[in-house]
């Protein structure tokens, strides 16, 4: 059953898009070839997400991205019950997840949690990315690796 | 140092509200609801509503205060001011704000007000539909995290693992709100009480928030006038005093896609001190307290920021018999709230913290003397007040 949904939410979500002052393309570009990066400042190499014009540690305006393992921890989830969208009407319940990425200071991404959405996976439990391609971008999605 | 401070310089003198309705059944509109309110709240302070001069909202209300001050035929708008950000957080800070311009003689007296119908526009539990994100929201709307239950339970389920809580004092929470409801006329749950047979039996909305752990929507609007000391003497009813007023955020609490620095926090942390040096007194001096709640698992984090309890007491002391009137140790959200009496973004709990310490509450802590308000959990900024007899 599961093996046939091509995504982990069905279509009909609103794509993500790359803002259109630049300030997030290289993670997008990134994720399409199945990559995860992370903002990072080449003044004071603090890491931030999301990503901003200015580094809030040391305010340099130098900022890069920095390619991180996609290995993370659940840091918290929750299973959504309630069909906030009307794509969403078929879909519940679902999982969504924030990782914590330890490589990147700590840094949380948000993605769903894929698998069974009645899994109750411990907290700080070890999660890795899992990239889903849709027609218009990549989104980065979690799978449970540790016990 | 005194003289940088609001305390007893200003006083909320008026309240006022209009019937309370479930989301898409206010037969008027908005701005309508508004003008009602702000005139209620007038009639209250026993002031004509021309005499109004200043204006102070939150939560990015369409209701333009100098619309407002046009069709109520204001002589003058001698102050406008807004809080930032989009949800109730900013509720007691409009209290401050009109606190402040009247301490600083920018006018004589301030409504502030909210209103609210969301039949008649954007509703908050359900996402726009685009085709589309960009942003912030690109980070999160893909993946379904879409509105504030969800985000507050992540928050709040981090919380409840660290501290070792289960869903009693949510549950507390919720029928806490629902018991008060039963005595006010005004709350739209007035008749409609709750047991725990049916909390229990609710639909999940996000775990771990029941359909009951959830704040209703509404249309309505609530408003109250606030003055200087010296006029508030002449008030019809017994001025409640601003005792303190804070606003503010912890440090990167907004971050995006879930990063705020002290994630599970309720954001209360950085003023909850400055509130109580302010007022001059400690949590225990509080007779009752007003707790924003768009979803029961973040009153009890806000009480722990606010001195109220420590996180290892939460499921000794976030318990029915403690939080509700009049017997409790702290009864909280005495009108019913956001979850019983109107989600009127918590400007209906600061007219409760009044009708308190004024003594003429649906259901009154007996000698309540002082009030404490707890606005908007989780958001930025949040804000808080204290309001007094005297």
């Amino acid at each position: 059953m599961a093996a046939e949904k091509k995504y982990y939410l069905p279509e009909g979500l609103p794509a993500p898009r790359a803002q259109r002052n630049g300030l997030d393309k290289e993670f997008w570009d990134a994720t399409r070839r199945h990559e995860l990066v992370v903002q990072r400042c080449n003044g004071c190499g603090a890491f931030q997400w999301g990503p901003e014009a200015i580094c809030h540690k040391c305010h340099s305006f130098d900022l890069g991205w920095r390619k991180v393992s996609g290995r993370g921890r659940l840091y918290s989830w929750i299973r959504s019950w309630n069909p906030v969208h009307p794509a969403l009407r078929e879909a519940c319940p679902y999982i969504v997840a924030v990782v914590q990425l330890p490589d990147a200071d700590n840094v949380r991404m948000v993605g769903n949690l894929l698998g069974d959405p009645n899994q109750n996976p411990p907290f700080d439990t070890e999660v890795e990315a899992v990239f889903e391609d849709h027609p218009d971008a990549t989104l980065v999605q979690w799978k449970v690796t540790g016990r | 140092m005194s003289e940088y401070t609001v305390k007893d310089k200003v006083a909320i003198v008026g309240v006022g509200e209009t019937k309370y309705y479930k989301r898409g059944q206010a037969p008027v509109s908005e701005f309508r609801l508004a003008c009602e309110a702000i005139i209620k709240a007038a009639d209250d302070a026993g002031i004509d509503v021309r005499d109004i001069d200043g204006i102070s909202g939150y939560a990015d209300d369409r209701n333009d205060a100098s619309r407002l001050a046009t069709a109520l035929g204001l002589k003058q708008l001698a102050y406008a001011g807004m809080v930032w950000g989009g949800g109730g957080g900013g509720g007691s800070g409009a209290v401050g704000n009109a606190a402040a311009a009247l301490v600083a003689g920018y006018a004589k007296y301030v409504v502030v007000f909210r209103a609210l119908a969301q039949g008649q526009f954007g509703r908050f539990g359900q996402a726009p539909v685009s085709q589309y994100v960009s942003g912030n929201g690109a980070y999160t709307a893909p993946y379904g995290l879409y509105v504030p239950a969800q985000w507050v339970a992540l928050r709040t389920r981090r919380f409840m693992h660290d501290h070792g809580i289960n869903r009693e004092p949510l549950a507390a929470v919720a029928l806490a709100d629902y018991y008060h409801a039963q005595f006010n006329p005004r709350a739209v749950m007035y008749g409609h009480p709750l047991t725990r047979e049916q909390y229990d039996k609710s639909r999940w909305i996000v775990e771990p928030f029941h359909l009951y752990d959830c704040c209703m929507e509404n249309d309505g609007s609530a408003a109250l006038i606030l003055t200087t000391a010296d006029r508030a003497r002449d008030a019809k009813k017994k001025p409640a005093y601003i005792m303190a007023a804070a606003q503010g955020s912890g440090y990167r609490h907004v971050a995006a896609a879930e990063n705020a620095h002290d994630y599970s926090s309720s954001n209360f942390k950085t003023l909850a001190p400055r509130l109580f040096q302010m007022a001059g007194i400690t949590p225990k001096d509080v007779d009752c307290a007003q707790m924003y709640e768009h979803f029961s698992g973040a009153v009890m984090i806000s009480l722990v920021e606010h001195g109220f309890c420590k996180p290892e007491e939460i499921m000794e002391f976030v318990t029915f018999e403690n939080i509700t009137a009049p017997k409790g140790k702290l009864p909280i959200n005495t009108s019913g709230g956001n979850i019983a009496e109107c989600y009127m973004h918590g400007l209906e709990l600061v007219n409760e913290a009044v009708r308190q310490v004024r003594g003429d509450s649906t259901c009154q802590v007996p000698d309540a003397k002082i009030a404490l308000v707890a606005s908007g959990p989780m958001v930025s900024p949040v804000s808080d007040l204290i309001v007094h007899s005297m």
